[in-house]
């Protein structure tokens, strides 16, 4: 289970990075809440994965760390607003500068993409 | 009352800002009311705080009472003290210009105002890595939405950037506090300073890279040399006061850097201490140059203040790079200086701006000035102070740092630091010049100056003339402030008593 969970969390956030250098808002915007995907499982992961475990010490032996659940609801609620306050902002930029390139000026000649 | 005092940096600004959002229009005057009165306040509180702290006692209020490591602690020792007391000065002088009509061109500055000095505040008084993370996000949201007060072409595209680059720095920041927590097992600071002495041999490689990370997001908030591309335009374009408000963004960076390289991965950490160290000091010293080509070739007032405040992180962070006791003690005395001079400046900026119709804040001959002479005196002040010229405060506090430097260092930093200042010097009087004295024969605007953006320059610039005055007890201040950051086992025996003996909790 560990391996898949690693490997789902690298492969999150190299699209997300690779969505986020790319050129336009909108799938910077998409890298971005894949990036805080990644994360939030990542944060979900820190305090070691464990099935069956009690939720609160239970023994020394046997239980699951619960802060890093009380985190990642934090983290979740952040990028949540984050997100929503990303796409106002990429489309507000869209309205006032013409056009949906981040640098707000489009050199190339492919606009019909 | 006295123990609930530690919280009411970040309680007040809350409530004034809870109060000042619940309409969206309404009137401004009583906006403008509760917004100087919480500032005020603040002062006092900060005020108090630094009494308070001046004794070398480390403080701490448990939220909810639970003790620490297990609850979320606010620590108040004098650097916190220190940093919560410049932030208010800085509001102050920032909010009372703002009265004198940028609050009036979009909507929610003054409670949004107010939010931003919560996320400041708490960033300096949280002991806890996690809680770093969420005032870190308060103190962003409020800067998204302040940088893009009025609206505009320049303000959105430059907020843009601003805010794909922080939420990004936010995911490593979260990345980095995961690594941390993982190896650690502990979010507290003190007490992850603790289990650091105590780290497994294998798990030093994890730590460290969690370490390193934090660097990469503390250095993307102070704009360290490869990831301070954002500041100048952002700076530039956004609304004066928030632009003064902002020049101690960077310082929470600075702070962050500060706070957790000398706590957490302080002399006790072993392999792992001074992680930061050779990154910081070389990177400090490449800012530096950047920032004063920037400077030389900036044809915009407000981008030559913008990396100006380049130019102070440079400095600043060199001296957390020397790694010294006489070097921290140094940065501190220069740090208040250059925040609220280069605040005081973007303020300034405004106001000639103003006076000069069409051609604003660009360097180039426009018409002249209606208060030339007043105006003059103010830039001469601001510029002589943020260039390093003695008698005012940036001399001294340069000189404090060139003395802190060692035998090996002092080839980098003198020539570095006063080129730097050189450069500032040469580009200053090449605006100040153009701005005062190289006018079309034209007839100036009359618009007077409105008095409240007059108070909120002088306020800030005051400070100057007064840290050069009293740079006797200030800098013994910052000394004694230097010495308990680097003894790291004061604080992290005030805040965990009963596990001294450094043992797994």
């Amino acid at each position: 289970m560990e391996s898949l969970y690693a490997v789902t969390t690298g492969v999150l956030s190299a699209c997300g990075l690779f969505l986020t250098l790319r050129g336009r808002t909108f799938p910077v915007v998409v890298g971005l809440t894949l990036l805080s995907y990644a994360v939030n499982l990542f944060l979900f992961s820190m305090g070691g994965l464990t099935t069956d475990g009690a939720v609160i010490v239970d023994g020394p032996s046997d239980y699951a760390d619960p802060l890093p659940q009380a985190l990642v609801l934090t983290a979740i609620v952040i990028g949540f607003a984050m997100t929503a306050f990303a796409v106002i902002l990429a489309m507000r930029a869209r309205g006032d500068l013409g056009n949906d390139h981040v640098d707000g000026e489009d050199n190339r000649e492919d606009r019909s993409s | 009352m006295i123990q609930h005092l530690i919280i009411l940096p970040i309680v007040l600004p809350l409530v004034a800002g809870a109060i000042l959002l619940r309409s969206r229009g309404g009137a401004t005057r009583p906006k403008r009311i509760i917004g100087v009165t919480a500032t005020a306040l603040l002062v006092a509180v900060s005020i108090a705080l630094v009494a308070q702290a001046a004794g070398g006692e480390v403080t701490y209020y448990a939220l909810g009472d639970w003790r620490p490591p297990f609850g979320i602690v606010m620590v108040l020792d004098r650097l916190s003290a220190l940093m919560v007391l410049l932030t208010s000065l800085l509001a102050l002088g920032c909010v009372v210009f703002a009265c004198g009509g940028d609050d009036e061109q979009g909507s929610n500055f003054h409670g949004l105002f107010q939010w931003q000095l919560m996320g400041i505040n708490g960033a300096f008084l949280t002991g806890d890595l996690f809680n770093l993370f969420v005032f870190f996000e308060v103190l962003l949201l409020a800067s998204y939405a302040l940088l893009m007060h009025g609206g505009g072409k320049a303000r959105i595209q430059a907020g843009l950037h601003y805010v794909v680059l922080n939420l990004a720095g936010s995911a490593l920041f979260l990345i980095a506090v995961g690594v941390l927590y993982g190896a650690t097992g502990t979010l507290n600071m003190a007490d992850m300073a603790q289990r650091l002495a105590t780290l497994p041999a294998e798990r030093a490689g994890l730590v460290s890279a969690g370490g390193l990370m934090l660097l990469v997001v503390f250095g993307l908030k102070a704009a360290i040399l490869p990831l301070y591309f954002w500041l100048p335009r952002a700076y530039a374009s956004a609304p004066a006061p928030v632009a003064a408000l902002f020049a101690i963004m960077t310082k929470v960076g600075v702070y962050a850097i500060l706070r957790v390289y000398h706590l957490v991965f302080g002399d006790q950490a072993g392999a792992l201490a001074a992680l930061d160290q050779p990154w910081v000091w070389w990177l400090a010293l490449g800012t530096l140059v950047m920032a004063t080509l920037g400077v030389l070739s900036a044809r915009d007032l407000r981008l030559l203040v913008a990396y100006l405040v380049l130019i102070s992180v440079g400095t600043l962070l060199a001296g957390i790079g020397m790694r010294s006791e006489a070097a921290t003690a140094a940065l501190l005395f220069y740090l208040p200086h250059t925040t609220l001079v280069t605040g005081g400046l973007f303020l300034l900026a405004e106001l000639i701006g103003k006076q000069r119709g069409k051609a604003g804040t660009r360097i180039v001959k426009g018409r002249p000035l209606h208060n030339a002479s007043l105006l003059g005196v103010l830039f001469l002040v601001g510029a002589a102070a943020v260039a390093g010229l003695p008698p005012l405060s940036g001399a001294i506090g340069k000189a404090l740092l060139m003395n802190a430097a060692s035998a090996e260092q002092q080839p980098w930093l003198w020539p570095l630091l006063l080129l730097a200042g050189l450069g500032s010097m040469v580009a200053l009087s090449r605006a100040g010049s153009t701005f005062f004295w190289r006018s079309h024969a034209g007839d100036p605007i009359e618009q007077p100056l409105a008095k409240r953006q007059l108070f909120g320059v002088a306020w800030l610039l005051a400070a100057s003339p007064l840290l050069m005055l009293l740079a006797g007890p200030v800098s013994d201040y910052t000394q004694a402030t230097a010495e308990q950051l680097t003894h790291p086992n004061l604080h992290i025996r005030a805040l965990l008593p009963e596990t001294t003996d450094g043992g797994e909790a």
